[in-house]
């Protein structure tokens, strides 16, 4: 019964700290830039104003992958705040990714197509170092529970640093910043439209927005688990891991989509596999 | 509900059409995202997509080609929506009127909601256009103060 509490709050309480996390985004990023940005909680009139939208239907497919989008995202969350299995965390957020990209390719419009394509790319760039890092749990831990990396008294960022580095990477590609705003243009609109949600809009790009709340919030709790112990930490790391993100974001310029792949395997796999390469040689020694 | 119809007047996304303009009104437009006038205090984003658009802000006379462009984009904006016409061009003609190929000011395909004149039309005024068009909005859906 605890456990469905816990689910249920989880459920409402992250978009209302993914939405106040996308307002101190854009407010920082404008002070970055010199401006003096819009108000903290722009992204809750952003979305109830999508709400209010007339829907432009294009295609009846997408709006059920948009619907898989968002329950498969919900889904991942539960398994993190329920402190369950973490590979299956990984291959929902993977579910998740793929739900997307065929909303993207179930309308004709070729700037979707063009987007969904390059979020393929994306979820071909990160998911392999998503799978690296649970391993990289079970290879400390000897489980995926991530209910025994709270047990544990070390924090996981003592042995998986490098893992963590290859993590943050990750982060920026999910939050679709530069140099990886690379299927939504967010910065770009003369180049794809918007990529991958051209084609949605109104209440069913409110859907997307959503369940880009529940993502962040999840990555960052992916963020977090690396120092578990004690709670403060935790969110301390995951809002440094943050703000990191976003002076990344306005310091560089977008990549393109071949480049991306290069670097999260050329940089992102390497220390993953040298990381836990490294783990059990140190178990076959002792 | 009370509270979409709050958020409606708050966060206008905007989406610039140039028909035929001498680029004079649309370097103004582009000027309202810099930091010195920075309207995305007011929520305005500029957005490259008809779909995600609220106001359509158009520049320059409409000739005979543009004319059937801005009806699509128009037809794509997802209701509530609105149309400002940003400098003397788009308002009637401007110096352009008369000429062959034009057809006009922007409300000669379009129902526009609020002119901005000038030439080229100022920052300042464009932003002024931007808040009358979204106190209309507010009155037509019932939220005006
Ligand atoms: S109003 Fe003046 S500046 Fe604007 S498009 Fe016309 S001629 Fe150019």
């Amino acid at each position: 019964m605890n456990q469905v509490w816990i689910a249920i709050v989880a459920i409402i309480v992250a978009p209302l700290i993914g939405g106040l996390l996308a307002g101190i985004d854009r407010k920082i990023t404008a002070r970055l830039q010199g401006r003096y940005g819009p108000p903290l909680i722009q992204p809750f009139y952003d979305f109830f104003k999508l709400l209010g939208k007339t829907r432009i239907a294009t295609s009846r497919t997408q709006f059920i992958w948009l619907y898989g989008y968002l329950i498969f995202m919900i889904a991942a969350l539960v398994m993190l705040v329920l402190k369950q299995d973490l590979l299956l965390l990984v291959f929902l957020l993977g579910f998740a990714g793929i739900s997307f990209v065929l909303a993207g390719f179930s309308c004709k419009s070729p700037y979707s197509h063009f987007g969904a394509n390059r979020e393929l790319l994306q979820i071909l760039a990160y998911e392999p170092v998503l799978l690296l890092m649970a391993l990289g749990v079970f290879a400390t831990n000897g489980s995926f529970m991530i209910s025994e990396i709270f047990e544990s008294s070390t924090p996981l960022l003592a042995k998986l640093w490098p893992i963590f580095i290859a993590l943050l990477v990750v982060l920026t590609i999910k939050m679709r910043k530069s140099p990886f705003d690379i299927s939504t243009s967010h910065h770009g609109h003369q180049e794809l439209v918007k990529g991958i949600m051209t084609e949605i809009s109104g209440p069913y790009y409110a859907l997307v927005t959503l369940t880009e709340w529940y993502e962040l919030v999840l990555v960052l709790g992916l963020i977090a688990l690396f120092w578990a112990n004690p709670l403060w930490v935790e969110i301390l790391i995951a809002l440094a891991a943050f703000v990191l993100e976003l002076i990344i974001d306005n310091i560089n310029a977008r990549m393109t989509a071949g480049w991306m792949v290069r670097f999260t395997w050329a940089v992102g796999l390497v220390l993953c596999i040298l990381n836990i390469a490294y783990l059990y040689f140190m178990k076959g020694v002792s | 509900m009370g509270i979409i119809r709050a958020s409606q007047i708050k966060s206008p996304w905007i989406l610039h059409f140039d028909n035929s303009s001498c680029n004079g009104c649309d370097i103004e437009v582009l000027a309202c995202l810099t930091p010195l006038y920075d309207v995305e205090r007011f929520g305005m984003v500029n957005m490259g997509n008809p779909k995600h658009a609220d106001v359509l802000v158009v520049t320059g006379p409409v000739n005979y080609r543009t004319a059937r462009v801005l009806k699509n984009l128009y037809s794509q904006v997802p209701d509530p929506k609105m149309v400002i016409a940003v400098g003397t061009c788009a308002c009637s003609g401007g110096v352009f009127h008369n000429c062959y190929n034009i057809l006009g000011g922007v409300d000669k395909v379009l129902p526009v909601d609020v002119y901005v004149p000038g030439c080229a039309a100022r920052p300042e005024a464009i932003i002024d256009g931007v808040v009358l068009a979204l106190q209309k909005l507010a009155k037509a859906v019932g939220v005006a103060k």
